[in-house]
């Protein structure tokens, strides 16, 4: 399998091309810079959250606006661009086809990602990643605000684009000889998380087109004060967000289906459960979004219907796990870089679920809700599962885009770092909501539980700091100076086996 | 695919139904039990804005950042906001309720005994969100 491999081309031939492994190109790379601009700022908040009072940071303002667009830019910026990146490269020719299925619309959905990423780091909006009104009516001040919206709503479009595209491709593309049973799991994920994209995104899509008229002042959808309800936005918003949440982690577990049985060298133990856990998790994923809502006044029945749903999605996650340990279980595994990722995401995976399951239930919730126990849930997964599938990935994939491999060692100190970093900023900052640190804080009272968390917490986001500048350092060395590769069996697993994807698919 | 049994994933999946389900039950009869307000509670309205919490007991008296209240006693708080959402919660008692403007919503507890515990806003209401607390003082009825 060769993806890309040939002569240095000079870039505005990649820039204008439409071919999808130099979009895929695109994509890897915006979203890798966003990572880094993203990731940035979370060391600048854990570096201000070291002690009381102010650090680093020069006002309240200033941190507000950095973990708005901290977590805007991680999520809309970095995880959901690499996934296209990933798709990209990978769909068309696991489902043998020369290209996308529109090649256009491919690339106009990546080109609308920069003027995004720049209204939102430009505006620098404070209102957190969802922009609750009525403070985001009322009390958030623009241009900002104004930015970020246009921003989301521009890269709402792109990601139905993105979803359309790969939704065709899979479908209608697909090689003549091929059943849909035989589609790979990672084009299953990409077919799923799709799925959720054309149904979730245009809540949200009208959602903000309200807000953005709500601040203009013409409509008071959001606005008690002219009779609108601030809640019909959080239903919206998490209507769409719930869901969103798959989108975010369905492909990255895709990743791991391609990572975990190649470096088992056992095939995968259940083709069909994996299929069936995606498809049901983006059906009942729509059953569970107002769990983000029960102190928002519901009534007991709401609560328990959305904790139903929520707690029914459960097992749909969890058969992937399963499915991942009984494919390593007695396989001849070699922990290579790309497996390293794998595992260590499986088991923050897991940890995340379970963290899950105490929000979900109402009372318990009503402990966590809004505290950093929050903050150290989903970033288990954002970071712990998607961060570490794609990064797994991303090695995986080293050799074939560049014809040469990274470099071990480092990818091994990069994996070995992040999982300790990881588990120390985000196991620790569970502990910290139970204690009832409220997150979004730029300043705390000095409680002695509370600093020790929050020390913790900070050495472990350095550490990943570290890690993260000797990733950067493998990969820009190891792409123009690494060893030149045998690509058709890079790892040394032995065999055509584990590669089966023949195709490749030349410039046209 | 089919050329092993597949025994295991069931009874795994059947385990985390089973769990699952547990859990739903068990949070479920916990709400409903929580959830009871005491016919002889007190009401406090509270009111959020930014950034401060005021009190106003059934008596007509109110106190803004501190509230009193007696130990052995059930209260229930009326939450409203005047401008955001803010979340009133004292996490010690684990009470925690949005006040959302246009919305009066309710939540009790029934402190046990006399001492201090932080009061604060747990939900994002902008500049000074994070020193939106105050203090909750249980007093011994009997002094
Ligand atoms: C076992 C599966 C899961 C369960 C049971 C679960 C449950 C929950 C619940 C109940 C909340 C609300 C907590 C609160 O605000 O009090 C929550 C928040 C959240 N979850 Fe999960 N979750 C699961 C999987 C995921 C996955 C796979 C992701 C993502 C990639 C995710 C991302 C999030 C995010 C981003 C939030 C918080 C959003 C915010 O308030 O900013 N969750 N989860
Ligand atoms: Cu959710
Ligand atoms: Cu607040």
């Amino acid at each position: 399998m060769v993806l890309e491999l040939q002569k240095p081309r000079p870039i505005w031939q990649i820039m204008f091309s439409t071919h999808h492994t130099d979009v895929g190109l695109l994509y890897l790379i915006s979203s890798l810079a966003f990572l880094f601009l993203g990731g940035t700022l979370a060391l600048a908040i854990r570096a201000e959250l070291f002690l009381p009072g102010a650090q680093i940071i020069a006002d309240a303002m200033t941190f507000n606006r950095m973990f708005t667009v901290h977590g805007t830019t991680l999520i809309f910026l970095f995880i959901i661009p690499f996934a296209s990146a990933v798709g990209n490269y990978f769909v068309p020719i696991m489902v043998r086809y020369k290209d996308m299925a529109y090649p256009k619309l491919n690339a106009i959905a990546f080109w609308m990602i920069p003027p995004a990423g720049a209204l939102i780091w430009l505006g620098f909006a404070d209102f957190t990643w969802y922009a609750t009104p009525p403070y985001s009516i009322i009390s958030a001040p623009g241009p900002a605000a104004d930015m970020w919206i246009f921003g989301l709503k521009i890269l709402g479009i792109s990601s139905v684009l993105g979803a359309i595209n790969f939704i065709v491709t899979i479908l209608k593309c697909k090689h003549p000889d091929m059943s849909i049973g035989q589609v790979p799991l990672l084009a299953w994920s990409f077919l799923s998380s799709s799925l959720i994209i054309l149904v979730a995104i245009p809540t949200f899509a009208a959602a903000l087109l309200m807000l953005l008229t709500d601040r203009l002042g013409v409509s008071g959808f959001f606005n008690p004060a002219l009779g609108g309800d601030p809640i019909a936005y959080a239903h919206l918003f998490w209507f769409t967000f719930h869901p969103e949440v798959y989108v975010l982690v369905i492909p990255a577990i895709g990743m791991m289906y391609e990572i975990i049985p190649r470096f088992s060298r056992k095939p995968i133990f259940s083709y069909g459960s994996g299929v069936f856990a995606f498809v049901l998790l983006s059906i009942v994923g729509f059953s569970s979004w107002a769990h983000h809502m029960y102190a928002t006044g519901m009534s007991f029945t709401e609560k328990t219907v959305f904790m139903v749903g929520t707690l029914a999605a459960v097992p749909a996650s969890a058969m992937h796990v399963f499915n991942f340990l009984a494919t390593m279980w007695n396989g001849r595994i070699r922990f290579s870089t790309p497996m390293m990722w794998a595992v260590g995401g499986i088991a923050l995976f897991f940890s995340a679920g379970a963290g899950g399951v105490v929000n979900s239930a109402m009372p318990l919730d009503f402990s966590t809700h809004d505290t950093y126990w929050v903050v150290g849930h989903f970033h288990l997964f954002v970071m712990g599962t998607i961060a570490f599938g794609s990064i797994g990935y991303l090695y995986y994939m080293f050799p074939y885009v560049t014809g040469r491999m990274y470099n071990e060692a480092m990818g091994k100190i990069h994996f070995i770092l992040s999982f300790v970093g990881t588990v120390l900023v985000f196991f620790t900052q569970h502990v910290l909501g139970l204690y009832g640190m409220p997150r979004r804080i730029f300043d705390y009272p000095p409680i002695p539980e509370w600093i020790a968390m929050n020390q913790i917490a900070s050495v472990g986001a350095m550490i990943i700091g570290v890690s993260m500048a000797v990733f950067l350092a493998n990969m820009i060395h190891s792409s123009a100076k690494g060893t030149p590769t045998d690509t058709d069996d890079p790892f040394g697993l032995g065999g055509k086996y584990y590669y089966p994807f023949e195709a490749r698919n030349p410039h046209h | 695919m089919g050329h092993h049994s597949n025994w295991p994933e069931w009874i795994y999946i059947g385990v985390v139904i089973a769990l699952m389900t547990w859990v739903g039950a068990e949070a479920w009869e916990v709400e409903r039990i929580v959830e009871h307000v005491p016919a002889d509670a007190k009401v406090i309205k509270v009111v959020g804005q930014q950034w401060f919490w005021s009190f106003e007991h059934e008596d007509g008296t109110t106190e803004i950042g501190e509230l009193h209240v007696e130990a052995g006693k059930a209260y229930k708080f009326e939450i409203e906001s005047t401008d955001v959402i803010h979340s009133f919660n004292i996490h010690d008692y684990v009470v925690l309720m949005d006040a959302v403007p246009g919305r009066v919503n309710t939540v009790w507890f029934a402190p046990d005994k006399a001492g201090e515990h932080d009061i604060q806003c747990r939900e994002y209401c902008g500049l000074i969100h994070y020193n939106m607390r105050g203090k909750l003082i249980v007093e011994d009825p009997l002094s």
